[in-house]
């Protein structure tokens, strides 16, 4: 019996390490930082639009419809992956685009050339409403409810599996 | 030529991450957005704080850090600034609540766990007795001696 106690201990070590990899496995790395703004109220903020065909965003203008807010950046690589995704999207729910820290003309190229998903584009120049939703990456992506407040938030470029088993449910859901 | 270069090497600072447009005119309030920023995660490298990191994010931070001081924050309030919006991550160093107790009492607990298994270790097995040595090995001690 005596002899078995590090055999046990190694065993409980070799337990905690395999949890952790069959999370990362499924995509939960440990460098992901989570969110402290779930069920708060979005932040105060007002910014101008990059199109001249579609308005910007204030925070006045989520109320009353089921927002998902979308940093994205025309120098971000992965974003580039999400784009189709968000394509998806399309009249499933008030998607905004922010442009995170972009050169407008280089965002405007982007969606030119890559099409454009969005509802309403907003232009962030300095960064700071994304600071003020804890962003620290493109792309990440915010759902909003009808009140205002802040009730998922994806950290990382969207997969369909998401989209699909977590995304769109908790839209229908707030929509209720 | 070389001795310039071994000099210049020598009297080299190191490189900061902190570019001059960022500092503040005031030395006591930049040297007070410095000490905080010390303590701040980039969030960007995760393992450098925002006084250290080149990252976009950091240096947009050290910026944003600083308008909180010049506009009157305290540095709690301007690292509360930041945890509302990262949350407790963004500290270097974790404060002490019901998340982080197994962080803060975990060595402890290790430490203790250990000091008892050494304990009731060695007092199960008292140290043997030193024995008298044998006549033929005092012979073997005095010939060495």
């Amino acid at each position: 019996m005596r002899r078995l106690v590090p055999l046990l201990i190694f065993v409980v070590v070799l337990g905690f390490i395999a949890v952790r990899l069959v999370k990362m496995e499924k995509g939960d790395m440990p460098n992901d930082i989570k969110t402290v703004m779930l069920d708060r109220q979005a932040p105060e903020f007002s910014l101008p639009p990059l199109l001249e065909t579609k308005p910007g965003l204030a925070t006045a203008d989520l109320a009353g419809k089921v927002t998902l807010v979308n940093f994205f950046a025309s120098w971000c690589v992965p974003c580039r992956s999400e784009h189709p995704l968000l394509a998806r999207l399309k009249g499933r729910v008030n998607l905004v685009g922010i442009d995170y820290k972009n050169e407008p003309a280089d965002a405007r190229n982007w969606l030119a050339g890559l099409g454009d998903p969005y509802d309403a584009i907003a232009v962030d120049r300095d960064g700071r409403t994304a600071i003020d939703f804890g962003v620290y990456g493109v792309p990440e992506s915010y759902l909003i409810d009808r009140q205002g407040r802040i009730r998922y938030a994806w950290k990382k470029p969207f997969t369909p599996e998401e989209i699909q088993t977590v995304l769109l449910p908790l839209v229908a859901e707030l929509n209720k | 030529m070389r001795w310039l270069a071994l000099a210049l090497a020598l009297i080299a600072l190191p490189a900061l991450a902190v570019q001059p447009d960022e500092m503040l005119k005031d030395p006591k309030l930049e040297a007070r957005a410095r000490e905080i920023s010390k303590d701040l995660r980039c969030l960007v490298c995760q393992n450098q704080s925002i006084d250290d990191s080149d990252a976009d994010l950091a240096r947009d931070l050290r910026v944003l850090l600083r308008q909180r001081l010049v506009a009157g924050d305290s540095d709690r309030q301007a690292k509360q600034f930041l945890v509302e919006r990262y949350g407790d991550y963004v500290l270097l160093r974790p404060p002490f609540n019901a998340e982080t107790l197994v962080l803060w009492l975990g060595p402890l607990a290790f430490l203790l766990i250990g000091g008892f298994a050494a304990f009731s270790l060695y007092r199960r097995k008292p140290a043997s007795e030193v024995k008298a040595l044998t006549p033929e090995e005092q012979a073997k001690l005095e010939r060495f001696l």
